[in-house]
């Protein structure tokens, strides 16, 4: 529309752009509706009784919210304990990989040291293999260790974030040496010049970095599924996959309730952060 | 100076140490100990372990359960990669001025991307749903024929790419669309001068402008299509029949499922691991000769 050249069109085109951008409009949000509905079918169907889940034709609001679903979810197992280990295994993550990720990105990024191209290549391999080829050995390691009972094989095998040490190590490339020198003739220690100078100037990697690993460990359910086989160390996620195979997995309002459960609090973040969330993910798309 | 020139030398080995410790425990060692499991013959309930050679790899190569797991892989990979891509790029350039409506159509796109794949699997098995599900009724109300989804052999693994699509195509939109903002709007000017029309216009311009980036998101979405197995195991385990068993499904079963046999399962995971490592050495032999990061 901002195009110079449609200064000379005449009334007719100009009709025929507008009903361009009209359809092209209605386009867009039928696309929207395409990718939101979903949810909303799932918090509606949380809602229903069984009879309106099913029922023909189907209706987008109940008549009564069946508050009593999540309840029914909560009592048919431990989900406070679930719930738990899911925020401390998460929040145990990033504690670890931000006390690992940014001495080694700050290394990286600013000191030249024998083995500073090998350790980035292991950065970048480890980026690459996914959890699906390495998950036999580790939890046969863990086995040997004793470890499986314990919430250790869902944490220690993410505390070095190969992703986040990549995405550090270019904010700190960014910044003047020229701070980092007159931090040091203040006397400032290596430690408290990367945490107390160095981080809060590379705040926005650090942030999408925090977000990023907050949903991918979260949402997991691979990892956990594999490396869980008593109730006391499950996450949230591997309880709701069970809800499915237990005798509510055919009452979907209770299925649908307990992945509410499980969906709201990334949502909630999504909708303050989600600026910050597309950054960090297209970032790691395109390195 | 002296203290200064020991901090130098010494400082970053302990910087990274942590990280490499890390990394060398949890990613490469268990892809070596799995090379090495897979010319054993190690089960979890047997404690011996006994080099046998190629056995394994020659058994799961006879084995139908393991051909026609590696089949549906390819089979999915095939068909997401293939649909995620086309529609990605459309999306991207039909999306591409910045303005509220097209940010915000991106932006719920995405959405799903950021959901666990666990309750997005969960949900589509519930739209799905042969007799109740909205997706039959819906097709009902307007006369359609319905489908079976997930229920029948026949289309149960396209259900399952459709699903993918669904979750993972606004992820690959915004990825191509931040790099259609890196190409210069004076190449796009110079275009329209030459009136050339849109659809040369984006093969002649756009697509050789944004092609490392397409590149990049083609081995990116491979990877992540080889190893797909939460939404499977959600919505069919593998069924009906075998018709949705993949790679990491077998490689699961035959592992920890029923049998232990973990030899046989680390072979697999050879496999597996030749076929990312194939495509990983793709990705850097073309990232280092774009050096677009640096």
């Amino acid at each position: 529309m901002e195009n110079p050249k449609n200064a000379a069109v005449s009334p007719q085109q100009k009709a025929l752009q507008k009903i361009i951008w009209v359809l092209g409009a209605m386009a867009k949000l039928a696309i929207v509706v395409v990718f939101v509905f979903p949810f909303l079918w799932m918090l509606s169907t949380s809602l229903k009784t069984y009879n309106e889940a099913i029922a023909y034709p189907p209706t987008l609001l109940m008549a009564q919210p069946q508050w009593e679903n999540f309840i029914t979810v909560w009592n048919s197992g431990n989900y406070p304990l679930y719930f738990r280990n899911s925020i401390v295994v998460t929040l145990t993550i990033l504690a670890i990989q931000l006390v690992v990720s940014v001495p080694c990105a700050y290394a990286l990024a600013r000191y030249k040291f024998r083995g500073a191209g090998l350790c980035f290549a292991i950065v970048l391999m480890a980026f690459m293999v996914p959890g699906q080829l390495t998950f036999v050995s580790i939890y046969i390691m863990f086995a040997n260790a004793d470890l499986l009972g314990t919430l250790w094989p869902q944490i220690l095998p993410f505390g070095a974030n190969a992703f986040g040490i990549f995405m550090l190590r270019q904010a700190f490339k960014q910044i003047p040496q020229e701070i980092i020198e007159s931090a040091r003739l203040d006397n400032g220690s290596e430690l408290s010049i990367m945490f107390r100078i160095l981080l809060p100037m590379a705040k926005s990697s650090l942030v999408a970095v925090t977000l990023f690993s907050f949903i991918s460990r979260w949402n997991d359910y691979f990892w956990p599924f594999v490396m869980t086989n008593i109730d006391e160390i499950r996450p949230l996620t591997v309880a709701i996959a069970q809800l499915r195979d237990s005798e509510n997995g055919s009452k979907w309002q209770i299925v649908m309730a307990g992945n509410v459960i499980l969906v709201m609090p990334i949502l909630v973040v999504y909708m303050f952060l989600h600026k910050r969330i597309i950054n960090g993910f297209v970032y790691a798309g395109i390195k | 100076m002296k203290s200064d020139k020991l901090r130098e030398k010494i400082l970053p080995y302990l910087f990274v140490a942590p990280a490499m410790v890390f990394l060398l425990i949890f990613t490469l060692y268990p892809l070596i100990y799995m090379i090495y499991i897979s010319f054993t013959d190690w089960t979890l309930v047997s404690k011996t372990k006994n080099f046998v050679g190629w056995e394994n790899f020659v058994y799961i190569w006879q084995r139908a359960d393991f051909l026609n797991a590696l089949g549906n892989t390819f089979f999915y990979t095939f068909w997401t990669v293939l649909t995620l891509m086309v529609a990605s790029m459309l999306f991207a350039v039909w999306l591409h001025k910045d303005t509220r409506l097209n940010n915000f159509t991106r932006t719920a796109m995405f959405t799903p991307h950021v959901i666990a794949l666990l309750s997005v699997s969960m949900v589509w098995s519930w739209l799905m749903n042969e007799d109740t599900g909205l997706l039959n009724m819906l097709l009902q109300t307007f006369g359609l024929p319905t489908s079976r989804w997930l229920n029948s052999s026949d289309t149960a693994m396209g259900s399952i790419v459709l699903v993918s699509w669904w979750q993972s195509v606004g992820y690959y939109t915004l990825i191509l669309f931040a790099a259609l903002q890196g190409v210069p709007s004076e190449i796009y000017e110079a275009a329209d001068l030459d009136s050339a029309g849109p659809i040369n216009r984006f093969f002649r311009i756009t697509l050789p402008m944004i092609s490392p980036q397409v590149f990049l998101c083609l081995i990116t979405m491979t990877i992540g299509s080889f190893k797909v197995f939460e939404s499977i195991k959600v919505m069919t385990a593998g069924g009906p029949g075998k018709s949705t068993q993949v790679l990491v499904y077998y490689i699961y079963n035959t592992a920890f499922a029923m049998q232990f046999k973990i030899g046989i399962a680390s072979a697999a995971g050879v496999v597996l691991l030749f076929i990312v490592g194939l495509l990983t050495i793709l990705y850097f032999a073309f990232l280092s000769k774009k050096v677009f990061y640096q």
